[in-house]
């Protein structure tokens, strides 16, 4: 309850100022809309208005602004309309459209369902590449002097680069030898998360301290017995932290992956709606996307907590 | 093939040497040792694709790459003119501006600290790249669109931080500052930045790299015919591969660049931290 009133509170304003913002970010469509059914506005033409400011608009034509949230392909869509959108391009378009799964027996491709399941496959196949080759990169480096020395400032220095650069490139190569569909956005997912659990697991593989690594020593361990019983869950709570940041960037990485070719995906669906400026579509698939990682990270989050508890440790 | 065998000689030569630089104990192998991994990958590279003769549509080799490097430099500026000092770097700066003015001002209401922490942190693990179509729209094609991405895209790490900074002295600490009369502001000054500073650029640090992302990112939406986005985007499409990779080193570059600037930057102001001690 103490969390909650407040979080609600600052929900609340952020919607207020979103129906307010709407008003003057909408008013020249407001208005084209209200002149068609012939209400008499200040500036009286569109080519007048054009050259008036959005807030003096808003101020000169206080009568007509009663539609401001309902304008098709609105600058700034209502909370409301993107829920519609959102409700019509989900269960509505499944249950009710012709190529939705009730009538055809497969998901439409024009629903956020199928897009948003596209997605998450490419960032869950990436996610677990890029963490695995990472863990097993961080041992490589704990355990070998020579490759700690050679790689790991590469791999902090990558951490500076934007890599996400690549993109572009590394899905066109790929289709060019014959890759297409999921394996090019898992790549890219995989190696966006590849390296913060790099180096999250080799901090973490190393924060044993001196006392316990001498008191393995004297109970006459082996160095696969100090690695299974002290470093690997010594460097638990490391690993989900940098698994979180993971899997985060490889929902980008998988998003930013569509954005070249055009086969169906948010990122398709974002990039789609910015062409034919159907604002209410990019919305909701960045409501889509924003569930998704908050989805993702909760549930890493949850396996974080129920590990870290039965080792003992949160 | 004798170019591949030779790679991958040069490859054991150089590993074996790393291996004895690495047990030396020598005060440079710090330095030499990643310097000659780097050094040995591109020549494996150009050896590599060489020798199975790889087509340099697929992958260009590092020379044909600094080839295109040299050859363009003039257009790379230009590119990174318009991506990075506008896009990336004005909306790095009125990104951090107003995350460190809102962080005042939520870390004076514990109300406000509750509520907006939390919605912080979502909107901060959100794909927020998703907004660029949005703000194309809203702010058009040039760079100040690009600069309103940044600015979302940095505000919530560096809010996040420098409200955990503000809250990270103790109550002894201001009980000592109440004792010596110093009102709000002086303590703020005296002890409460001072102290969130690691915490603050903390925060920058991580807005970097966020910053670079998010100004090339956004260029895929639309651009202007410039800007290294744009490059990027229209070289992939004329499979002029190695414009693509100078690009990328441009970007290497810039991000090593400014993240090196403000981790400079943080030695200095916060040379009193354990971490930054020698």
């Amino acid at each position: 309850m103490k969390r909650i009133l407040p979080v609600l509170t600052v929900v609340a304003t952020i919607l207020a100022v979103w129906y307010i913002a709407c008003v003057p970010m909408n008013v020249r469509e407001t208005l084209t809309n209200a002149e068609r059914s012939g209400a008499v506005l200040t500036p009286e033409t569109q080519r007048e208005r054009a050259e008036v400011g959005r807030l003096a608009l808003v101020f000169t034509n206080t009568g007509h602004l009663g539609q401001s949230w309902s304008v098709d392909r609105a600058r700034l869509p209502a909370p409301h309309q993107i829920l519609t959108e959102l409700y019509a391009s989900t269960i509505d378009e499944e249950l009710n459209g012709r190529r939705g799964i009730v009538r055809s027996g497969t998901l439409s491709n024009r629903s956020l369902i199928y897009h948003g399941l596209q997605t998450v496959t490419a960032t869950l196949v990436g996610f677990v590449l890029g963490s695995g080759f990472g863990v097993l990169l961080a041992v490589g480096i704990v355990y070998s002097r020579t490759m700690d020395m050679s790689v790991m400032p590469w791999a902090i220095v990558s951490q500076t680069i934007p890599i996400l650069a690549l993109a572009p490139m590394i899905i066109v190569v790929l289709n060019s030898v014959g890759l297409t569909g999921l394996m090019p956005k898992s790549i890219i997912s995989a190696y966006l998360s590849f390296f913060p659990v790099v180096v999250g697991m080799v901090k973490g593989l190393r924060s044993p301290d001196a006392m316990q690594t001498d008191l393995l020593r004297t109970y006459n361990a082996s160095g696969s017995q100090g690695f299974w019983k002290l470093r690997l869950p010594s460097s638990m709570p490391y690993l989900f932290a940098s698994l979180k940041v993971g899997i985060a960037a490889s929902l980008v990485g998988a998003i930013v992956g569509e954005l070249p070719v055009q086969r169906g995906g948010l990122g398709a669906r974002m990039l789609g709606g910015s062409y034919y400026g159907q604002t209410e579509q990019i919305w909701a698939a960045l409501f889509v996307a924003a569930f998704l990682a908050a989805g993702l990270v909760a549930i890493v989050g949850w396996i974080e907590r129920r590990t870290l508890s039965r080792m003992g440790l949160a | 093939m004798t170019l591949v065998v030779l790679a991958l000689v040069i490859w054991i030569a150089a590993w074996g040497l790393n291996r004895w630089l690495a047990h030396s104990g020598m005060a440079q192998a710090r330095i030499l040792v990643p310097v000659i991994f780097g050094v040995t990958v591109l020549v494996m590279w150009e050896l590599i694709v060489r020798g199975l003769g790889i087509s340099a549509v697929l992958l260009p080799t590092p020379t044909l790459i600094a080839q295109t490097f040299g050859q363009n430099l003039g257009l790379l500026w230009v590119d990174f003119q318009q991506t990075f000092l506008k896009g990336a770097l004005g909306g790095y700066v009125i990104g951090c501006a107003a995350a460190f003015l809102a962080a005042l001002a939520v870390d004076q209401n514990d109300f406000l600290k509750r509520g907006l922490l939390p919605v912080g942190n979502f909107l901060a693990a959100m794909p927020i790249v998703g907004t660029a179509p949005i703000l194309v729209m809203w702010f058009g094609f040039d760079w100040h669109s690009k600069a309103a991405v940044v600015v979302l895209m940095v505000f919530f790490p560096v809010l996040v931080n420098t409200v955990a900074g503000l809250s990270d002295t103790t109550s002894m600490q201001r009980d000592l500052m109440r004792t010596y009369a110093s009102g709000y502001w002086s303590t703020l000054i005296r002890l409460r930045l001072p102290a969130a500073m690691p915490f603050i650029f903390n925060g920058l640090k991580i807005a970097t790299t966020l910053a670079m992302i998010g100004a090339i990112v956004a260029e895929f939406f639309g651009s202007p015919v410039v800007g290294m986005g744009f490059r990027i985007s229209t070289s992939v499409g004329q499979l002029a591969l190695d414009m693509v990779w100078a690009e990328i080193v441009v970007a290497a570059l810039a991000g090593s660049a400014f993240y090196g600037a403000v981790a400079l930057i943080e030695r200095r102001v916060t040379f009193w931290h354990p971490s930054q001690r020698k």
